[in-house]
């Protein structure tokens, strides 16, 4: 069986491993990595449970190969939390009682960060669209909305440490 | 779900990408976004034994205006599309299209490109460069050629470009005076392919009369489809609510849709016939405004 070498950075550790192709990141970041935060939803593309950032932007990771993210960046929820300090996001969801069963939350969050990273004072609307690809069974998104306004204000307040743990390396 | 196991090769330069598929001919599939073809692997209703990634492949990403054309590189990603603000600004029907393709995490990698090159008649870009009587552009071994959209789409998941083709660009004509365009899809809920959908392109004349009509239908066909009798409806007339009406009605019975879980035939056949009023109506105001 084809193995290739990849190279990549998640949650700003540095990675050289071999993968088979057909391998889905998903699976590359669960299964290899043990990342077990980063869940698998539907695995039809359709849930969002299994989104994190690939060079910053949210994505479905049970849709993209692993071998697609060689050089690249990568942060999952692991990533977040900082010597201990949850991440402003992550206070939210904490705060605002953003979850129940938490099946969703992993990927809620870093769909989150990434709209908090590219606006830093999202309208209630904007935040629903954001979240949109991000289906939750529980909540009923109201206090999913709450946290992620929670998190934009902390940040907001806090501007130049929160920023830095935001970047995520 | 695990893709059947295939030989990953990615491509620097369209040169080389082009070289790969001639090498392997029918056996190799360009990935762009993924987001149609990596679900297609997932469920073995695709088993390419080699993937050609283009991703790396420079050049095909940018918006450009030039020699009275817009140039959208194959590989521009819907997320890019809809908040480019040439789009927004001089062809609201294209960032009306992009807002609405499935959701925000699927378009931070879908590419227009792909959505064209799938073929699938459920895809929305189809039916917007229809209206808009866009050119598909493809490199082969043999060089480039311009396909005109009309030609393009052959059948369901069946597109005018040969195995070792790859699509590079979509020109679109630049606007003309007067003009006004709109995209109006219902779904069932975000991310849903279109129960039925509708793009409507117009441009008035300087007496105000429609001197351009373009109509498209999303997913109520085995093929994108160009409204056609439902233009000709249109072109010399005076825009009014009647006329909208019956061009409506002119596209509705050209559709052929079929009953599935988006609901039966008829169903469709009233949304299609709903969604081109009101995107004649949204393309009227706009080309009033502009
Ligand atoms: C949950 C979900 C919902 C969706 N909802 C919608 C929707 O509402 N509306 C909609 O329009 N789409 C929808 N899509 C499809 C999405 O827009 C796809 O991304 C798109 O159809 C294909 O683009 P891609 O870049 O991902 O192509 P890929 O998946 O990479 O490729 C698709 C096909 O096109 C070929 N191809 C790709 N690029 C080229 C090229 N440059 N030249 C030649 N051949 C090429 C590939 O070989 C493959 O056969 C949805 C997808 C998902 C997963
Ligand atoms: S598991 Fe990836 S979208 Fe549901
Ligand atoms: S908290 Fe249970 S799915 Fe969102």
């Amino acid at each position: 069986m084809e193995r290739v070498p990849i190279q990549l950075t998640v949650n700003g550790q540095s990675y050289q491993v071999e993968v088979e192709p057909r391998m889905l990141l998903v699976h590359f970041i669960r299964d290899v990595l043990n990342l077990t935060g980063t869940h698998i939803g539907c695995d039809t593309t359709s849930c969002g449970a299994c989104t994190v950032l690939w060079n910053g932007r949210p994505v479905k990771s049970c849709t993209v190969f692993a071998v697609q993210a060689d050089g690249g960046e990568l942060l999952t929820v692991e990533g977040l939390e900082r010597d201990g300090q949850l991440h402003p996001v992550q206070e939210g969801f904490w705060e605002e009682h953003g979850l129940q069963c938490g099946f969703c939350t992993p990927g809620m969050m870093m769909t989150a960060v990434a709209l908090l990273q590219e606006n830093p004072d999202p309208s209630e609307e904007e935040i629903r669209k954001a979240i949109s690809g991000n289906l939750c069974r529980c909540t009923g998104y109201v206090n999913i909305v709450k946290a992620i306004q929670y998190a934009a204000h902390t940040m907001r307040e806090t501007v130049p440490a929160a920023a830095g743990i935001a970047e995520g390396e | 779900m695990i893709p059947a196991p295939f030989s990953y090769r990615r491509a620097a330069s369209i040169e080389e990408a082009i070289a790969l598929l001639q090498q392997y001919g029918g056996d190799a599939k360009i990935l762009s976004g993924g987001q149609s073809l990596i679900p297609m692997m997932k469920f073995r209703l695709a088993e390419p034994a080699v993937i050609v990634d283009i991703n790396g492949v420079p050049g095909l990403d940018t918006i450009e205006e030039h020699n009275g054309l817009l140039a959208i590189g194959g590989l521009v990603r819907e997320t890019t599309l809809e908040r480019s603000p040439l789009i927004r600004q001089q062809y609201p029907i294209i960032a009306d299209t992009a807002e609405v393709i499935a959701d925000p995490l699927v378009r931070n990698l879908a590419t227009v490109g792909g959505n064209l090159a799938h073929g699938d008649p459920a895809n929305d870009h189809p039916a917007t460069m229809l209206a808009l009587r866009a050119e598909v552009v493809a490199r082969g071994p043999s060089g480039e050629r311009v396909i005109p959209i009309d030609e393009f789409f052959v059948d369901t998941f069946t597109t005018a470009l040969a195995p070792d083709e790859i699509l590079t660009e979509i020109r679109v004509p630049a606007p003309p005076p007067h003009c006004g365009g709109a995209y109006m899809k219902f779904e069932r809920k975000v991310g849903d392919y279109a129960v039925a959908a509708a793009a409507a392109f117009l441009a008035l004349d300087e007496a105000g009369k429609i001197a351009r009509a373009g109509i498209g239908l999303t997913n109520v066909y085995h093929k994108p489809l160009r409204a056609e009798a439902a233009e000709r409806a249109l072109l010399g007339q005076a825009p009014s609510d009647e006329l909208f009406r019956a061009a409506a009605e002119l596209a509705a019975q050209a559709a052929d849709p079929t009953s599935d879980l988006r609901g039966p035939a008829e169903y469709k056949r009233a949304v299609a016939r709903t969604m081109t009023l009101r995107a004649l109506q949204k393309a009227l105001s706009r080309a009033r405004a502009a």
